[in-house]
């Protein structure tokens, strides 16, 4: 897509399972970089590279077609998990476990973007 | 300062119960921005309580969710107040919002709406279409400035001890000849330390798209190359002594590393980075950046106080 920021190729956790696929398209809606497509009622990942794993694709597929390990990808926040800050710093990763909530992001309010 | 409003339903203009729901986080300025996306328009605003963080990272967070958006839609005695059973939220609600489960647990059809909340009119008036640029997030220029200040302010907290340093020693070390070419080699030295943060601080933000590369680090590599630039424009004349020579060397393989590491943090305000992504890089950037940052304090160490 033009003038479309791309981060790192093959990187994302993504994946579909179009056997489950029901079509309905809400993994199209939710996704904010134009990851999917829909072709004779089948999702596809059309974008594989644009993923920035936000989760809200797997989160909203109601047959659990899509898996991804969701995060966010915040550099500050992966130092602060790995050098145990928490509390006191804007943000850190909660490790977690699985499906569930995406790792936790703790951001402060004013900011516009996370992290 | 309070960023918070009161979570709750709202009535935008004199709703009825046929005018449509919207739901937004209570961060002050997710509410402000879309009540003002909506002059004269009579419609329910129902407010989550997200703790006054926006709507992406609250659903991130999970506190712009599911358990959270059916307990207000509870708590406000929505299905009294209006007769249809849909809600409309941002998309960026996503990570967060369950459609499906909302529906099973309240009743309530969830309709993603777009990103924007400047999007909103157009949106409502076309019947709830989308088109596909209202479901794109950008990351425009302005908005990449918007978030330098605070992304510097972290930066200047470390940069300002390092500064300090970088003077002090510089300072001592040139003391012998004079303390006015102490000054200048101390001065220098927080010129360039300051141009490294300028580089991957503000720079790289602003000329993101343009910069080669996909990983921040690399894009980080880049200005700071420029920055060191300007650095040696500075300091041409002091290339004839070897302590000169050195001095550059290390002013390199300082400069880059600084600016490529702020850069890298960057990824946090961007909206396209993802966590794999993120720590691939991280994996081969942060050795790269702390062994040169190292090697080049040492060099510099060594142009101050031996040569």
């Amino acid at each position: 897509m033009m003038g479309q920021f791309m981060y790192l190729k093959d990187v994302t956790t993504l994946s579909l399972n179009q056997e489950r696929c029901v079509g309905c398209g809400m993994c199209l809606q939710v996704c904010p970089h134009a990851v999917f497509s829909l072709t004779n009622g089948t999702a596809e990942i059309v974008n594989r590279d644009a993923c920035m794993e936000c989760g809200a694709c797997s989160r909203n597929c109601p047959v659990e077609a899509l898996i991804v390990q969701s995060g966010v990808g915040c550099a500050a926040a992966v130092i602060n998990s790995l050098i145990g800050r928490k509390k006191e710093s804007c943000c850190y990763i909660e490790p977690s476990g699985g499906k569930g909530n995406p790792p936790e992001c703790s951001a402060g309010p004013g900011r516009s973007s996370c992290c | 300062m309070n960023y918070r409003v009161e979570s709750g339903l709202y009535a935008l203009g004199r709703p009825d119960h046929r005018s449509p729901v919207l739901v937004t986080a209570n961060y002050k300025m997710s509410f402000d921005r879309l009540r003002e996306a909506l002059p004269g328009r009579n419609l329910w605003i129902l407010v989550l309580d997200t703790k006054g963080i926006n709507v992406w990272c609250a659903a991130g967070k999970g506190t712009f969710g599911t358990a959270e958006l059916v307990h207000r839609i509870e708590s406000n005695g929505l299905v009294r107040i209006v007769s249809h059973r849909e809600l409309i939220l941002p998309q960026l609600a996503g990570p967060g919002v369950a459609a499906h489960e909302v529906k099973k647990l309240s009743g309530f059809k969830v309709i993603y709406g777009p990103i924007r909340s400047t999007d909103l009119p157009r949106f409502l008036d076309s019947r709830l279409k989308t088109t596909p640029e209202m479901r794109l997030k950008t990351f425009p220029i302005l908005e990449r400035i918007a978030l330098i200040p605070i992304e510097l302010v972290g930066a200047f907290k470390g940069g300002l001890a390092v500064i300090s340093i970088f003077f002090v020693l510089s300072y001592l070390g040139n003391v012998g000849e004079g303390s006015a070419s102490a000054l200048n080699h101390g001065l220098f030295s927080a010129l360039s330390i300051l141009m490294a943060i300028v580089a991957g601080g503000i720079l790289a933000p602003v000329l993101l798209p343009w910069l080669p590369g996909r990983a921040f680090s690399i894009k980080g590599l880049t200005t700071g190359f420029i920055a060191f630039s300007f650095i040696m424009a500075f300091r041409l004349n002091g290339l004839t002594t070897g302590a000169g020579r050195l001095e550059m060397v290390a002013w390199f393989l300082l400069i880059l590393p600084i600016s490529a590491f702020l850069a890298m943090n960057f990824t946090g305000a961007s909206t396209y980075t993802s966590l794999s992504g993120v720590k691939k890089e991280m994996r081969w950037a942060v050795p790269f950046q702390i062994s040169a940052g190292m090697l080049g304090f040492l060099l510099w160490l060594g142009a101050q106080f031996i040569l």
